[in-house]
């Protein structure tokens, strides 16, 4: 069945909200941005860099936490939903849930451990499967440059990696605080060039592409209610 | 004992909020007898209650979940027929004990370099093993491993390590082995409880199919309050699995290993542990309320009441493991050990604190072969408070999260979010309010309502150590109260640091300690005094008129 609760979220509210409170502000655009990745490659700390501007040790986040953020471009001001999911197993049959509608990812990896680049991959497979290749903006993101030492997976690797499935990717430290804001406004800024981009065509035929979001088969199995 | 309690006095209306609803009993005695019944105690409930009805503890152990068959190997003739198997037993077991709390300490005197020639030798002394794993580890063969207060240990019927609460399960595999082999021949039976005693500590196992829960203990707990435990940690699992989920896992594959799944949650299991070794709302199976006016307390409440959403269950209001306020649909009632389970969650993990959690949660007692979804979030940046939203839908969330907003902006109209804040900030009371000049602490639970409350624990009980101490002297107390072949109502225990006395009827549970200085009739001239008292205050001290959608 389709859900109505989430499904509106997923589109950008053009005005809607500048009508009812009786002022007329510029568009809102909103989107919802998730963070899927291995456990301890550091979502939660790029997520908590980016919102409260902070870095403290964390604790394996437990299901999902949400958060939202406003980005003040030039042009418009657009407002991230941000759903930071649980790297761990258990939580991995229901992650589609937390993904689904999502207009961007962020595909996080620690760049001091090889498999985590490996799982990384592995969600671009999933998502390759869920989502069409303009329906949703892909980002790698290499964390923990500040462990530079103990680095696993080379910049150019993963960069090549990221040129040949055309993803966007970036290296950051949520810990030093390096390139996390710029992430996330890389991010915002893509979504909305592309949301410029958009010819009414496209636009119609995005819309109809929500019923893609409906659980198929597969998803469904892994549901675990 | 205690020959005065027993003056039935009829229920005075001292204050008109006090008032039961129309169509209730208002045969609310002030001070309760043995006679008195469930529902007209201090701290039952007035308008019906929140949780499901409970038998205390023995819920946890009834038929339902299996039943207690806690022997020493020695006694009971059925297990005559397993002597030769009990014989092998005890010879394992004398294995596993040297193993786990071997006091062989001129052996370990032997094998091991004394400190100085450890620092001279040590590039010729091979370094001991430790085993690395995800969390902090503890060398299996060092000291301090065995001389903990309780190990746990959960494996699968197959024998393959899944949770252990010292050391990481690896280095463990041996002794595990050891294990399964002393369950197979423990377990004839599925969901049973046996144990095993042995100078100083008792083994106790408890299998639910498919999972096999061991305790090694050197507590004075019984071995149903530690098989109790071991129940928490397998209910602690299905809360994150659902006990459709773990069956059908091990359907599928015997011998899979399920820590790959529980990987980095064991913290949930290890707060757990502590927890119940600290607070003993674990062994009273009830509910501790965070001490507020019962007038703050119903405007909390309504504002709670009144930010539902459809998918809405339970609206649960808590700060650091003490209920506020708990809403929930008119047909549905929690469980105390699921209340607990959700307090050790929100308690195990920082995490909550930022951001809005969304998360499956399994709630066994309620409904063990499903999900809920449950919505975790602090009020504010800098407060205990904890809102607690469970939701039967998953894709709810928005709604959900709006419930949140809307319950901060009520509580913000009626301006009671500043008088909460200071209730906040005397959790506790002291036990010198209730004017008994000898009595050091009490816990007093209302079976009817599940809830309890206890004053702040105080001087002389200061250390770590103490408050433990005074804990396990409960834990004692309520074992004896509660042994199943020989129940007491009636317990005076005299010690070398104080006397307590445990007075249990089938409306209440009394335990109190008092100064060692103390006589036994003095004792029980008292009980009538805190009993009253608790009638005064229960308005305070516990939620008696619980809401509903
Ligand atoms: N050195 C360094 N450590 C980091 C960095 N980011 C995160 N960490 C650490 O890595 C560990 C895991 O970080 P989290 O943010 O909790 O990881 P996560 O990806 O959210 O993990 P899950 O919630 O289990 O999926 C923590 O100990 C962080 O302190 C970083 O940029 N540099
Ligand atoms: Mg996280």
């Amino acid at each position: 069945m389709f859900k109505k609760n989430m499904a509106p979220r997923r589109m950008k509210q053009m005005g809607a909200r500048s009508s009812t409170d009786g002022h007329f502000l510029q568009q809102a655009y909103i989107y919802k941005v998730v963070l899927l990745g291995g456990t301890t490659v550091g979502k939660s700390s790029i997520a908590f860099r980016y919102v409260k501007n902070d870095f403290k040790e964390s604790m394996p986040t437990v299901g999902c936490s949400f958060f939202t953020q406003q980005v003040c471009l030039e042009t418009a001001t657009v407002k991230l939903e941000i759903w930071d999911t649980a790297g761990q197993e258990q939580y991995q049959s229901i992650c589609h849930l937390y993904y689904r509608g999502a207009k961007a990812a962020l595909l996080v990896y620690d760049i001091t451990r090889k498999e985590t680049f490996a799982r990384a991959k592995l969600w671009l497979r999933e998502l390759e499967k869920e989502f069409l290749h303009d329906e949703m903006v892909i980002i790698l993101v290499g964390n923990k440059t500040d462990l530079a030492d103990q680095r696993e997976v080379t910049f150019e690797e993963a960069e090549e990696f990221a040129k040949i499935k055309s993803l966007m990717y970036m290296e950051t430290s949520a810990k030093s605080n390096y390139q996390v804001t710029e992430l996330f406004t890389a991010i915002a800024h893509e979504l909305l060039k592309q949301e410029q981009q958009e010819d009414p065509g496209l636009q119609l035929r995005k819309n109809s592409c929500v019923d893609l979001q409906e659980p198929n088969g597969q998803t469904k199995k892994c549901c675990m209610s | 004992m205690a020959a005065d309690v027993h003056k039935r006095k009829g229920w005075e209306v001292s204050n008109g909020s006090l008032m039961p609803a129309d169509g209730q009993q208002t045969e609310r005695s002030e001070s309760p007898t043995p006679g008195l019944a469930q529902g007209m105690e201090p701290g039952a409930g007035q308008e019906g209650t929140m949780f499901v009805h409970t038998r205390s503890y023995e819920d946890l152990t009834s038929p339902e979940d299996g039943d207690i068959a806690s022997k020493s190997p020695e006694e009971g003739p059925e297990e005559r027929a397993e002597q030769t198997s009990m014989e092998q037993i005890s010879k394992d077991f004398s294995e596993l004990s040297t193993q786990l709390t071997g006091v062989a300490l001129d052996l370990e005197e032997e094998m091991r370099p004394s400190q100085e020639d450890k620092t001279d030798l040590s590039p010729l002394v091979p370094q001991r093993d430790s085993v690395r794993s995800g969390k902090q580890e503890e060398d299996v063969t060092m000291d301090t491993w065995r001389m903990h207060q309780k190990h746990v240990f959960v494996l699968s019927e197959a024998g393959k390590p899944v949770y252990s609460r010292y050391g990481s399960e690896e280095a463990l595999s041996s002794t595990m082995g050891v294990m399964m082999a002393l369950v197979s021949f423990l377990e004839a039976e599925k969901n049973a409880i046996r144990s095993i005693h042995a100078d100083g500590y008792k083994v106790v196992f408890v299998r639910r199919s498919p999972l096999v829960l061991v305790a090694v203990a050197r507590t004075r707990q019984s071995e149903q309050e530690i098989a109790q435990e071991l129940l928490y940690i397998y209910y602690q699992i299905l809360s994150l699995l659902t006990w459709t989920q773990l069956n059908h896992i091990f359907l599928q594959k015997q011998n899979y290993d399920l820590r790959r799944l529980l990987a980095g949650s064991e913290r949930i299991t290890d707060n757990l542990l502590d927890l119940m070794a600290r607070d003993p709302s674990f062994l009273m199976g009830a509910v501790r309320c965070l001490p507020m006016a019962a007038g703050l307390r119903d405007t909390v409440s309504s504002c709670l009441q009144q930010a539902r959403a459809k998918s809405l269950v339970f609206s649960i209001l808590l700060s650091r493991n003490q209920l506020v306020s708990l809403v929930r649909r008119k047909d549905q009632f929690l469980h105390p050990i699921d209340l607990h389970l959700l307090f050790n969650l929100i308690s195990s993990s920082s995490s909550f604190r930022e951001g809005e959690a969304w998360t499956p949660i399994c709630l066994p007692k309620f409904n063990s072969s499903g999900f809920f979804h449950a919505h975790i979030s602090y009020l504010e940046q800098d407060t205990d408070l904890c809102l607690l939203l469970v939701s039967t839908d998953r894709e709810d969330f928005f709604p959900v999260s709006d419930c949140k907003r809307r319950f901060r902006e009520r509580l913000g109209k009626r301006s009671v979010y500043h008088a909460l804040q200071e209730a906040l900030r005397t959790p506790f009371y002291s036990v010198s309010q209730v004017g008994i000049p000898d009595l050091r602490h009490f816990i007093y639970k209302s079976k009817s309502s599940g809830l309890f409350t206890s004053p702040e624990i105080e001087a002389p009980y200061v250390s770590e150590e103490e408050k433990q101490r005074l804990l396990e002297l409960y834990q004692y107390m309520h074992s004896r109260a509660h042994n199943s072949s020989r129940p007491l109502k009636n317990i005076y225990f005299t010690g070398p640091h104080e006397n307590l006395l445990a007075w249990v009827t089938s409306a209440f549970e009394l335990y109190m300690c008092y100064s060692p200085l103390g006589t036994k009739a003095a004792a029980a001239s008292t009980v009538n005094k805190l009993m009253k008292w608790i009638r005064r205050e229960e308005d305070r001290l516990f939620i008696l008129t619980p809401q509903t959608y």
